[in-house]
């Protein structure tokens, strides 16, 4: 067991070291924005195919410098703060959610291994000890942009958006969490080099296939309602709430916000290929001078794969209420998260352990969802209902407004 | 202790995190906006984790930011949100008299005691850190194995205890928010 997952670091840091790691994170920054550009070219001419439009097509080829174009526009324009706004706060804000959104791509794994002036060097800008949790801790960060960013307009549906936003993506942590618990587990280590290097072998040994597809699944819906992304965008649902956390903020401040959503679907996407399909892992050619690009194409064919498939998901499916967002999170995924874990523990100490707790896991599931039936069955006065209730009953604001119409009888007499 | 084995990194690390302690625990019990509290707080959290950082304790580190940073200030800037944030606070109305000088001597004697503990004995609670047979735990990969060893091993009962103890505590929860809402029905 070295001290340091990094074999760059290892050896000691010198200048050399340093002006490598200086250049990795220049160069992953650099990659990131220009892959957030095409992403949001990307989703936009997508979209418009499949909603028989043209989408953009003025600036470049294809449109493809519209980001561009956006962006410059975005910043020339005035920039407004409401006069009711916490104004530290609300200029905080934008960072606090572009900053995890930036430091997620740091511990993803985007290629092999390369060697400069004698030291090895692993293309991912970080490969910390505790690898995958950095992922967890960013995305439980982020929950703080959004929050503060609708607290702080001092409006009242950016507010209702953000404790909308900080509840579901808490709710949907929960369910990464545990899904992450059952990757870590095959793999038998958190650093994502190493979650990577152990789905290198093949196809079979993808954690896609290695682990039943479930986990997959999970992961997959569970980090798209993490990043508030369609058919979970109920945090910014037009129809309700306007433009939701971000309705208050305009020029370039909206651009960070904007920048933020697509960073964390170029991430989401990455960190779906590192987890469940083996990362940069590929056929690569038997070419010494060749064999180090192939890994990074398989990684963006990969990745643009699922990014694609994120905006298939905003073209195809309808959005879902909130409390059927809740729903899904608590009662659906977290329990069927949690029972695939035990599965697959129970598989990887010896097969009858694995049949057992299928076994256990299938028994408890007949109960739970026979306790959410009768739950249901209880009708609306016995569980907290939804969406549209009032906290004070009917009857009280009755009385309370019928006293202030009847302005003859003062309330004190009553 | 501090001074002997260190290096200047090392140093400036610690110097770092300390001064985000100290500096974000000022801004908890001096800012007026309970929110700019709540921030501070998550300050005060990152210096601790690098802190935690510092001495290879990885793991840690990152629970700190996942579980405290991540989840529990988040539900302190929640029931803050619900409440309402006072916008003009009555600073100078003390609801216990004499409140500020029995806060000073608490913490006077809370931070007399750390510190005597301190000097005495190894750690704050006078025992040697959770090790497996004595040794230290070492950082990277088999930090976590270690850990997750100790914890189901030596502290299983410890540990077990603590998950039910969390558990009655939001059976508690709910059971209250549901009785409330029932006699309300029933009006």
């Amino acid at each position: 067991m070295n001290a340091l997952a990094d074999p760059l670091l290892s050896g000691g840091v010198t200048w050399a070291v340093l002006l490598i790691v200086l250049i990795k994170v220049v160069l992953a920054f650099a990659v990131v924005m220009i892959a957030v550009m095409l992403m949001v070219w990307f989703e936009r001419k997508a979209i418009s195919d499949m909603q028989s439009r043209i989408g953009p097509q003025r600036w470049g080829p294809f449109g493809i410098l519209q980001t561009l174009a956006d962006g410059i526009k975005l910043f020339f324009k005035e920039d407004i703060i409401p006069a009711e706004a916490d104004r530290v706060v609300f200029k905080a804000a934008p960072y606090l959610v572009l900053i995890p959104a930036l430091v997620t791509f740091s511990i993803i794994p985007v290629g092999g291994t390369v060697t400069i002036a004698g030291h090895t060097v692993q293309l991912q800008v970080a490969n910390p000890p505790v690898g995958i949790l950095v992922m967890l801790a960013m995305s439980g960060l982020s929950v703080y942009g959004v929050m503060l960013a609708g607290w702080s307009s001092g409006s009242k549906y950016p507010l209702l958006s953000s404790v909308r936003a900080s509840a579901q993506m808490i709710s949907y942590e929960a369910v990464l969490g545990m899904t992450i618990v059952t990757v870590a587990m095959a793999s038998g280590s958190l650093t994502t080099r190493d979650i990577v290097d152990a789905q290198a072998r093949g196809v079979w040994h993808w954690n896609l296939v290695h682990l039943g597809v479930v986990p997959f699944v999970i992961f997959l819906i569970a980090i798209t309602a993490e990043s508030n992304r369609p058919p979970f965008d109920v945090v910014e649902a037009e129809s309700e709430l306007v433009g939701g956390y971000n309705t208050e903020y305009s020029s370039i401040r909206f651009a960070l916000f904007f920048l933020a959503e697509f960073m964390n679907t170029v991430t989401a996407s990455a960190m779906i290929v590192t987890l469940f399909l083996g990362g940069p892992a590929g056929w690569a050619p038997h070419v010494a001078y060749l064999r180090w690009i192939f890994p990074i194409l398989w990684f963006i064919g990969k990745t643009t794969a699922l990014a694609f498939t994120y905006v298939w998901f905003r073209g195809a499916l309808p959005r879902l209420r909130y409390d059927q967002v809740m729903e899904l999170g608590w009662k659906r995924l977290i329990p069927l998260s949690l029972g695939w874990l035990l599965i697959v523990a129970g598989f990887m100490v010896k097969i009858a352990y694995g049949f057992a707790m299928a076994a256990a896991v299938i028994f408890a599931g007949t109960l739970l969802s026979r306790a959410f039936e009768i739950g249901a069955q209880r009708g609306p006065d016995a569980v907290l209902s939804p969406v549209g209730d009032r906290p004070v009953s009917e009857e009280n604001i009755r009385e309370y407004f019928d006293d202030e119409d009847d302005s003859e009888t003062p309330r004190g007499e009553k | 202790m501090l001074a002997l084995t260190t290096t200047w990194p090392d140093l400036l690390v610690f110097i770092t995190a300390a001064a985000l302690i100290v500096v974000g625990a000022l801004g908890v019990i001096s800012l007026t906006n309970p929110v700019h509290s709540a921030l501070s707080l998550i300050i005060t959290l990152f210096g601790v984790a690098l802190s935690f950082l510092e001495q290879s304790a990885d793991f840690l580190a990152a629970v700190e930011i996942i579980v405290y940073a991540g989840a529990i200030v988040v539900l302190i800037l929640f029931v803050i949100m619900y409440l309402g944030v006072d916008r003009h606070p009555h600073d100078e109305v003390e609801p216990l008299v004499g409140q500020r000088v029995f806060a000073a001597l608490g913490a006077l004697v809370t931070v007399g005691g750390i510190i005597t503990l301190m000097a005495k004995s190894h750690w704050v609670t006078g025992v040697m850190s959770a090790s497996m047979n004595g040794t230290s735990l070492s950082s990277g990969q088999g930090e976590i194995t270690q850990l997750g060893q100790s914890v189901f091993t030596t502290y299983l009962v410890a540990f077990e205890v603590t998950a039910a103890l969390l558990i009655i505590a939001v059976l508690g929860a709910v059971q209250l928010a549901r009785r409330d809402r029932e006699s309300e029905v029933e009006q």
